[in-house]
């Protein structure tokens, strides 16, 4: 087998992807350019008339205090006296209703609506900077970095005023050294819900009482992972509202005169607790002003609006501050803050008028210096914002020219042009690079024909090595001679349309190359050989049932309805070709006793047909498919559900983790129910390894692995569960052992599963040799083969227990061989090698399935049992149906070909148990809690950790599932039945499950090439349909909410994929090199001829 | 010889075709509030009572149904009965599996079962008599023996089809009445059943050279 060659092409199929998947992705999500000006209070804002510094007259306010409450959504803040029976969230907060109807002229409410994506990180930059947000910041949610465009509190710091910070850490990380005094807290997991607060209590009050401020900026996190904890309606957040009821009551105490008090929320949350979306509960927070001196110029009127965007704080707190609007914020005053006309006796104070004009004219500052530095806003639109500026700008000189207040209608306008200005700027930041999209697109497209051509030419293409290189030097070449071409063009290289250029030269190389070796075999190989070559890229092969249902499921991501539904969607096609399977077998006679064949001229089958066989074979089948059928319905209750849902849909009870279930009874029964799982999971394994006697083979790492790693895994598995769900307060005496058992437990399982997948890939072999001294008959023979089968028994060794296999050795071992040891005629026999390459690559599954199964609450055991169950069903229909062929004479030449529907099943079932297990593809729906398995006080420092154990967490159905991959084609091998062995004897065949492999390396390799060719095809074509959706689909109304995080979803999903196949792959190939050198001591003769 | 049995079945077509249509206009008229969406279930056992009769009637009056070795009516009656019920389990099975509400629409999903069972199942014992052997013998490749078979099969295929297709509109966000569970799958499956029944003879004229069928 040429296991270099065939390693290097599929990683070079994978390479090829990334490029497609960097390219696309590097066009299609958002950047905006960061503007490095800032305003300064030399910026003539005011009409010519009034050269006026505005930094040095007296401010309206000299203090602020902003109290920023983190994840504090509107209707907390409202109060409701009608409400009877309030939830745990609502009725909590009355000060603000209360002082909003003694003291109108004091304090307002607002809706203060967030753009998304609502995560805290972003929303401190958009409240401080005022400017509004892109797609491609929400991934830095873990390492902040500073913020360098012009903000708030930079035009604070430079004005000399002393800001000082309080609260959640992420601040600092925003703007370090930047404050005049910062009492950054460490929360230490998000289970935490005191500390932070606690802090900043223990010195707000005082700091406030004091004279050493200008600013104060408290962050409070609890409410926010009061949520993440316990979600939205629970007794904790009610304690937790009311603890934040009374922080306002007193610090509206504290303040005095000259001083602007501001309590917001940065952005809301689901009822679930969870942010970073863009509905309607996610986006709007509360907003509440006050100042113990007259705020308002009058009640509320009407007409006011009670929804204010986030970006309009920036502005408004500018102003009543008296520093100059941030250079890049797009926001407009608020105007109820201002009094109507600009009163002289009250100095400071601007007027609503004057406020508007340096709010527009320092819009339209940074309009025109953004779009001399990017092209990306409109032409048209910006040239119509440039007329109706000019437009405000005549009449409001004129106005202040004739020394008459502005017309009502002037400021109506102006408030309309910075409206339009910042919805213009908001559909701009929704741009695209479309060639570098397209350029993506036309990658991954090629990628996935050449996957699917490997697969259908894999028996050629596995032995041209040479072409490879070649290719590759070429594309290489070429990208090279682009960066070249570009360097003396533009003066800078841009690495992705090198990339691009690579990538598709190596493609569209490759394809003529497959052309080539397709006409060398048909002229060179037989006439039907020919012929099928001929067609194999021609529409007849594309249409057939399972690459149908593949079609559906592509067609499926284009649709927001589906993508929604993805996981019914997915379970539905799953189970239709499930179906197909028996329907297709049934319809080619191969099912049931095919007794209405008599009267025509039987089929020449080289086998002779034995009914019971036949019956025996289709009741596993229909078997298997009945348990597919039953483990897919079953899986749907294992489903999270989408925010819009939320009326039609219930998450998965199971998705609780059992700490957080406040039902005694129930938690006992979830617990039974996942130890059961659990137990029955290793079980199972277990038992499998022990049925092909591999618990039994002698010394082997895999064996010990087995033995020993497999139970004590599970082991330490339950007991971490068991101690996670001790109820947070009760046993405060063992309070201490079970915090370091929540430490000590994940990181044992770690490092227990790192040592079995070492053994594992040390020593691979599960064989059980035995060596005794032989009273062998004469010399040995001169020629051995790898699997020597004399008797009819011969396969029974690969299945009795050893005493009763040593007592059958007398007449034949089953793939030993004999070697003169020590001079003395020794015989060592091997058993097991019948299983010798699926053993290691079903431990390996089964370890890394405990491993994954950490990371997931525990509810969670149940499903992936479901996943067990169903990959043994679909192993076991492919099985069936492969022996079904084979018993009507009709089977694949080489017996080693996996055929598509399997390997679709196989790869949709990933998607499937990724919805099976509680995800979705949107990221507040991520499992955050998997970050702290193993490390409940957070990390230190670095984000690799976290992110590795998120990824694994959300990816776990597709890391078992392309892993497992390469047991499609040991299956049919493995699960030989006896009739068919009796069968294959009595033509005197081998009959040798896998060793059959090792015979046929050729073979061997092409089918594992196809078979892993055809799974990335499978992956491939639905990142590429789900990048064709988002790319066609760019403007629709939910792209940001449904379409690309799918995208992201899907790419992550597939690199994971491609990682894991590859590492499978790379497991077969370990083991096959383990066994060549077996073989290599046992018979050197044998290696020689190879 | 066979061309007499292909104009006859297409007749018989033709009327199945006409009941369906006419099990859907004449209570549209004779009720009161009568309509496809709102009041379903009606309609839909309208249709599959309809269907049934036709079917029923013109079997027995072609004299298609094969003769089998069970002599007595009776039993053979039972036995029908017997395999009609037991096909709407099995549907009801299939459907709930395809992800169907398992107790919410417990009544609307059975329906949907019997609307599938008298629209395929009793076509098969109408054709083929209740011989579970023989149902499994039509559906492979070289099993169709009659032009009856083949019909059969094309019919079942696409009324199956049908209704697998009608659950495609279930998820899809469009808020249209035809949308609830079960109406889409219903009305795929009816009319899967009426372009079967029209697409079967053209299909077997069509490939009437390569047919070999015995004549009854």
């Amino acid at each position: 087998m040429q296991r270099l060659q065939i390693l290097s092409l599929l990683l070079w199929v994978c390479a090829l992807f990334y490029v497609g998947i960097y390219l696309f992705v590097g066009g299609f999500l958002l950047v905006r350019l960061e503007v490095n000006r800032s305003s300064t209070c030399e910026d003539v804002l005011l009409p010519g008339g009034q050269q006026r510094d505005f930094c040095h007259a007296k401010p309206r306010f000299r203090r602020a205090v902003l109290l920023v409450i983190d994840a504090l959504r509107y209707d907390f803040a409202r109060f409701d006296r009608a409400n009877a029976a309030p939830r745990h969230h609502e009725n909590k907060m009355p000060v603000f209703e209360e002082t909003v109807s003694s003291r109108p002229l004091h304090g307002r409410l607002y809706n203060f609506r967030a753009d998304a994506p609502t995560a805290t990180m972003q929303r401190i930059k958009g409240l401080t900077t005022g400017s509004l947000p892109t797609f491609i910041d929400v991934g830095n949610n873990f390492a902040s970095s500073a913020v360098l465009e012009d903000n708030l509190v930079h035009q604070l710091v430079r004005l000399g005023k002393r800001v000082v910070f309080m609260g959640d850490e992420t601040w600092e990380l925003l703007y370090p050294k930047t404050f005049h005094r910062s009492l950054p807290f460490h929360a230490l997991n998000v289970r935490d819900l005191d500390t932070v607060d606690d802090g900043i209590l223990r010195h707000l009050y005082a700091t406030v009482a004091g004279d050493d401020w200008d600013v104060v900026i408290a962050h409070f996190i609890g409410v926010d992972h009061c949520g993440h904890s316990f979600t939205v309606d629970h007794p904790a957040m009610a304690g937790k509202l009311a603890q934040m009821d009374g922080v306002v009551r007193s610090a509206m105490e504290h303040v005095q005169n000259d001083t602007l008090l501001v309590v917001m929320g940065d952005h809301g949350m689901t009822d679930a607790g969870d942010h970073g979306g863009e509905s309607r509960k996610e986006t709007d927070a509360a907003l509440f002003l006050y100042s113990p001196s007259p705020l308002f110029p009058g009640p509320p009127s009407k007409d006011e609006p009670q929804v204010v965007p986030q970006t309009d704080l920036v502005p408004t707190l500018a102003l009543q501050l008296g520093v100059p609007i941030p250079y890049s914020s797009v926001g407009q005053v608020l105007l109820p803050l201002f009094p109507p006309h600009r009163s002289q006796n009250r100095t400071g104070g601007l007027g609503q008028s004057e406020a508007l004009w340096i709010n527009v004219k320092q819009v339209n500052r940074f309009l025109k210096t953004y779009s001399s530095m990017a092209k990306d806003l409109p032409e048209n639109s910006l040239s119509k914002l440039q007329v109706e500026f000019s437009h405000i700008s005549a009449e409001y000189l004129a106005s202040v020219r004739n020394g008459l207040p502005p017309s009502p209608e002037l400021v109506v306008f102006m408030q309309s042009y910075l409206t339009s200005v910042r919805e213009t700027c908001q559909a701009t930041w929704a741009r695209f690079n479309l060639l570098k999209m397209a350029a993506g697109l036309t990658v991954l497209l090629f990628a996935c024909l050449l996957c699917f051509m490997l697969s259908e030419l894999s028996r050629v293409l596995v032995n041209e090595s040479a072409l490879l290189k070649a290719n590759v030097a070429a594309a290489l070449s070429v990208g090279f001679c682009v960066a070249v071409g570009q360097l003396f063009v533009w003066g800078h290289v841009e690495v992705a349309w090198c990339l691009a250029a690579t990538a598709l030269v190596s493609e569209l190389m490759a394809f003529w190359w497959a052309y080539q070796a397709k006409a060398s075999t048909a002229t060179g190989g037989n006439r039907a050989k020919a012929q099928k070559r001929a067609s194999w890229l021609s529409l007849h092969s594309f249409f057939v049932p399972p690459l149908v249902v593949l079609l559906l499921r592509d067609a499926s991501l284009f649709s927001d309805s589906y993508v929604i539904a993805e996981g019914h969607v997915v379970t539905f096609l799953v189970f239709s070709l499930a179906l197909y399977v028996p329907i297709h077998l049934n319809w080619d006679g191969l099912l049931l006793s095919p007794n209405h064949d008599l009267h025509k001229p039987a089929r020449p089958s080289p086998v002779a047909l034995s009914p019971v066989a036949i019956w025996k074979e289709s009741c596993t089948l229909l078997a298997s498919v009945g348990l597919l059928a039953g483990s897919l319905y079953l899986s749907l209750f294992f489903h999270s559900c989408w925010e819009e849902d939320q009326a039609s849909c219930k998450p998965s009870p199971f998705l609780t983790p059992l700490s957080r279930l406040q039902d005694g009874q129930l938690k006992n029964v979830h617990c039974i129910l996942a130890l059961a799982s659990l137990s029955l999971w290793t079980h199972l394994s277990r038992r499998w390894l022990r049925r092909h006697r591999i618990l039994d083979s002698s010394g082997g790492g895999a064996a010990f692995t087995a033995r020993w790693i497999l139970p004590l895994l599970s082991m330490c598995l339950g007991l971490n569960w068991a101690v996670g769900a001790t109820p947070e307060g009760s046993f405060r005496n063992v309070a201490e052992l079970i915090g370091m058992a929540q430490v000590a437990l994940p990181r044992t399982i770690f490092s227990l599963l790192g040592i079995g997948m070492l053994l594992l890939w040390l020593d691979p072999l599960t064989v059980f040799l035995k060596t005794r001294t032989a009273a062998a008959p004469g010399p040995p023979p001169p020629h051995y083969r790898a699997t020597i089968s004399i008797g009819p028994r011969t396969e029974l060794h690969h299945l009795v227990p050893p005493d009763r296999a040593r007592r059958s050795t007398g007449d034949g071992k089953s793939g030993g061989g004999r070697a003169e040891m020590d001079g003395r005629p020794a015989v060592e026999e091997a058993y097991g090698l019948g299983t010798v390459y699926s053993a290691p690559l079903l431990l390996f599954c089964g370890l890394l399935g405990v491993g994954l199964l950490l990371l997931h609450p525990e509810g969670m055991a149940l499903s992936f049992l479901l996943l067990l169950l169903e990959t043994g069903a679909i192993l076991h229909t492919h099985a069936s149906s492969a022996t079904l062929g084979h018993l009507h004479g009709r089977t694949h030449p080489g017996g080693l070909y996996v055929p598509w529907t399997p390997v679709v099943l196989w790869c949709l079932s990933a998607t499937q148990f990724f919805h099976a297990t509680g995800h979705l593809s949107t990221f507040p729906s991520i499992q955050w809690d998997a970050a702290f398995v193993g490390f409940p006080g957070g990390h230190a420092s670095g984000i690799a950790l976290p992110a590795t154990l998120v990824t694994l967490n959300t990816f776990s159905s597709h890391i078992l599932f392309a892993a497992g991959c390469p047991l499609l084609l040991f299956w049919p091998l493995v699960r030989g039945s006896s009739w068919r062995a009796r069968e294959e004897e009595e033509e005197g065949k081998d009959f040798a499950m896998e060793t059959r492999l090792r015979e046929n390396p050729q073979r061997f390799g092409s089918a594992l090439l196809q078979l892993s060719a055809r799974c990335l095809f499978v992956h491939g074509t639905q990142l590429f349909a789900s990048a064709c959706a988002a790319a066609i689909l760019r403007r629709h109304i939910v792209i940001w909410k449904v379409f690309a995080p799918k995208l992201m979803f899907e790419a992550a999903g597939f690199l994971v994929t491609s990682v894991f196949l590859l590492i499978g792959i790379a497991l077969v190939m370990r083991v096959d090199v383990a066994v060549g050198g077996r073989f290599k001591r046992f018979i050197p003769e044998l290696s020689l001829a190879q | 010889m066979w061309d007499q049995e292909l104009r006859t079945m297409a007749s018989s077509h033709a009327i199945l075709a006409s009941s369906v249509i006419m099990s859907t206009v004449v209570p549209a008229v004779l009720v009161r509030g009568f309509s496809v969406y709102e009041t379903h279930l009606l309609w839909l056992y309208c249709l599959a009572g309809a269907v049934a009769a036709v079917n029923i009637s013109a079997f027995w009056l072609l004299g298609i149904a094969s003769p089998t070795a069970d002599p007595n009516p009776l039993s053979r009656l039972l036995r029908s009965c017997l395999y009609l019920f037991l096909s709407c389990l099995f549907y009801h099975t299939v459907v709930v599996l395809y992800g169907a509400p398992l107790i919410e629409s417990a009544a609307e999903t059975f329906s949907l079962a019997v609307l599938l069972t008298s629209l395929t199942t009793l076509r098969c014992l109408c054709v083929l008599g209740p011989d579970v052997q023989a149902w499994i013998r039509v559906f492979t490749r070289h099993g169709a023996k009659t032009v009856w078979d083949s019909s059969l099969r094309i019919t079942v295929a696409s009324t199956v089809v049908g209704a697998w297709m009608g659950a495609f509109f279930i998820p899809l966000n469009w808020d249209r009445p035809w949308q609830a569970w079960p109406v889409s799958c219903s009305l795929g499956s009816a009319i899967g059943f009426v372009s079967g029944l029209v697409a079967a003879p053209a299909w077997i004229y069509y490939h009437r050279k390569q047919l070999t069928y015995k004549c009854k």
